[in-house]
């Protein structure tokens, strides 16, 4: 199973806990909000981003099987 | 002599206008005038060649493509929707929000009926229960204008569904087909998270099919006169006419109806030519690109050649930036308006488009330490891709491409600082200017 990763930008408010817990994928910009840098999530690292979306407070982060698109 | 054939011996001049077959420089189009020209609405019945599923099969072989600025085949979207689980929406968006464009509004002062017509014909098509006709609340004398074409209408039971008329706030995100739906909705008129997209669930939770109020005049056309006539203008890649609104330096600025295809410099001389000699096109509006004038002028205007040219077709827009402006100085007014209109949903757009604006606007009045063209690069680059809609992305390109088309004038003012230019009155309409005294 393949695994994508989103950011709904509209909930998101800069909390920054994502980057924190999944730092292979997510770094923040000047302003705190995250930049993803693949949307596509590595398969060592399915369960460290379901945890982070878990942990974002706005869950405004959002792990999602790939559509077939991908 | 078969339609093709007509066509072919008709010169260009012939074949249009299409559209604006029907205009008067002062009065609106009243039903008889409009059923005069164009004869009664074809009804498109529920058997045989009428049916609601051969209209489809006649857009579709049509060409037609959105004229809102996304160029997305018309009967594609159309598809989508009628395949869905019915109850169907439609909505026309007559929200012009590009300050650069006013085609749509000429078409609903002007000619409403091709519109509604076009909006009857969709809803038929899509077997639709709703509609609506969307334009700026603030727009009063044209509700106005446009209840009475809709009581015209009602008196000889025109529309087997009900056009509804919306004013909706007169911001610049406002007219995004999901912030018209959110509002519609009775929320917010501010683009929402996709998908799901609102043909996929729009107003009310139903398939939804937004469509710009010109697109849905082609649709009234095409219904009558079909396919091959639509066809026999225009590009086979790029069939058709579109409305184009043309201003800057030129000598008779207007709304001009243009082949798809005819070149950006050939469409710069039907509205008189240049008043002075120019130095750049902005095509596609404030999401488009700046392109030098000399690359630009054989460029065709149509979706395909204009983005490979690395501008955009948009709603269709052409404005002409003479020598003696400032392309940066017309980019950063454009920028710092953008960015005012942000709709403060999404952090990266809410910070990263003001801090671009204050970039740009930095390179273009002040520069001479040769560092602020790279913080414009540099801010773009974070901006873009980032938000729910497409505002920044929009921003970023007309930014990239000002980097580019007035590449010297961004090395002489990052080193030496502002030139001449940037004290000319602006070419560019922000709303607002009106404020400002530039005599």
């Amino acid at each position: 199973m393949n695994y994508e990763l989103r950011v709904n930008p509209i909930t998101c408010d800069g909390h920054g806990v994502c980057a924190e817990l999944l730092p292979e994928m997510i770094e923040l910009d000047p302003w705190g909000y995250p930049i993803l840098m693949s949307a596509a999530v590595p398969r060592g690292l399915v369960e460290h981003a379901k945890r982070a979306a878990a942990a974002c407070p706005v869950l405004a982060l959002l792990v999602d099987k790939a559509t077939s698109e991908h | 002599m078969t339609e093709l054939a007509l066509a072919a011996h008709r010169s260009p001049e012939l074949r249009l206008p299409r559209l604006l077959a029907g205009i008067s420089y002062y009065d609106i189009a009243r039903l008889p005038d409009h059923e005069e020209r164009y004869g009664p609405l074809p009804l498109w019945g529920t058997s045989g060649r009428r049916r609601p599923g051969r209209l489809l099969d006649v857009v579709d072989a049509s060409g037609l493509t959105g004229r809102g600025g996304g160029g997305f085949p018309t009967g594609r979207k159309m598809r989508s929707v009628a395949s869905g689980p019915g109850g169907a929406v439609v909505v026309a968006n007559g929200a012009e929000g590009e300050p650069a464009s006013c085609k749509d509004r000429l078409l609903l002062t002007r000619l409403p009926h091709l519109v509604l017509d076009g909006i009857t014909l969709a809803a038929h098509a899509v077997r639709a229960r709703t509609a609506y006709l969307c334009i700026h609340g603030q727009e009063v004398e044209l509700l106005a204008a446009l209840e009475d074409a809709l009581a015209q209408r009602r008196a000889v039971d025109l529309d087997p569904v009900p056009i509804q008329l919306r004013g909706i706030p007169g911001r610049y995100v406002a007219s995004e087909q999901s912030a018209i739906v959110q509002y519609l909705n009775g929320g917010p008129a501010k683009p929402t998270f996709a998908p799901p997209r609102p043909h996929q669930r729009g107003v009310r939770g139903r398939p939804t099919l937004v469509h710009n109020v010109e697109t849905l005049a082609h649709l009234a056309l095409i219904a009558r006169y079909g396919d091959r006539w639509f066809r026999s203008a225009g590009l086979p890649s790029a069939p058709g006419s579109a409305l184009v609104t043309v201003s800057g330096a030129v000598r008779r600025p207007g709304v001009y109806e243009i082949e798809l295809g005819t070149p950006a410099g050939q469409v710069v001389t039907m509205a008189g030519g240049p008043a002075e000699r120019p130095a750049a096109l902005l095509v596609g509006g404030f999401f488009g690109a700046w392109l030098p004038a000399r690359s630009a002028w054989p460029v065709p205007m149509c979706h395909a050649a204009l983005k490979a040219a690395g501008g955009a077709m948009g709603a269709g827009i052409v404005v002409v930036l003479p020598e003696s402006s400032c392309g940066l100085a017309e980019t950063a007014r454009v920028i710092r308006y953008l960015a005012d209109e942000n709709a403060g949903q999404c952090g990266p757009c809410m910070f990263g488009l003001p801090a671009l604006a204050d970039a740009i606007a930095d390179l273009a009045y002040q520069g001479g330490r040769g560092r602020a063209a790279d913080r414009v690069a540099t801010l773009a680059g974070l901006v873009d891709g980032r938000g729910a809609c497409r505002h920044p992305d929009g921003a970023v390109q007309l930014v990239r491409s000002a980097l580019g088309a007035f590449e010297a004038d961004v090395r002489r003012h990052d080193q030496y600082g502002p030139c001449p230019g940037v004290a000319r009155a602006p070419q560019l309409p922000v709303p607002g200017d009106e404020d400002w005294d530039w005599a």
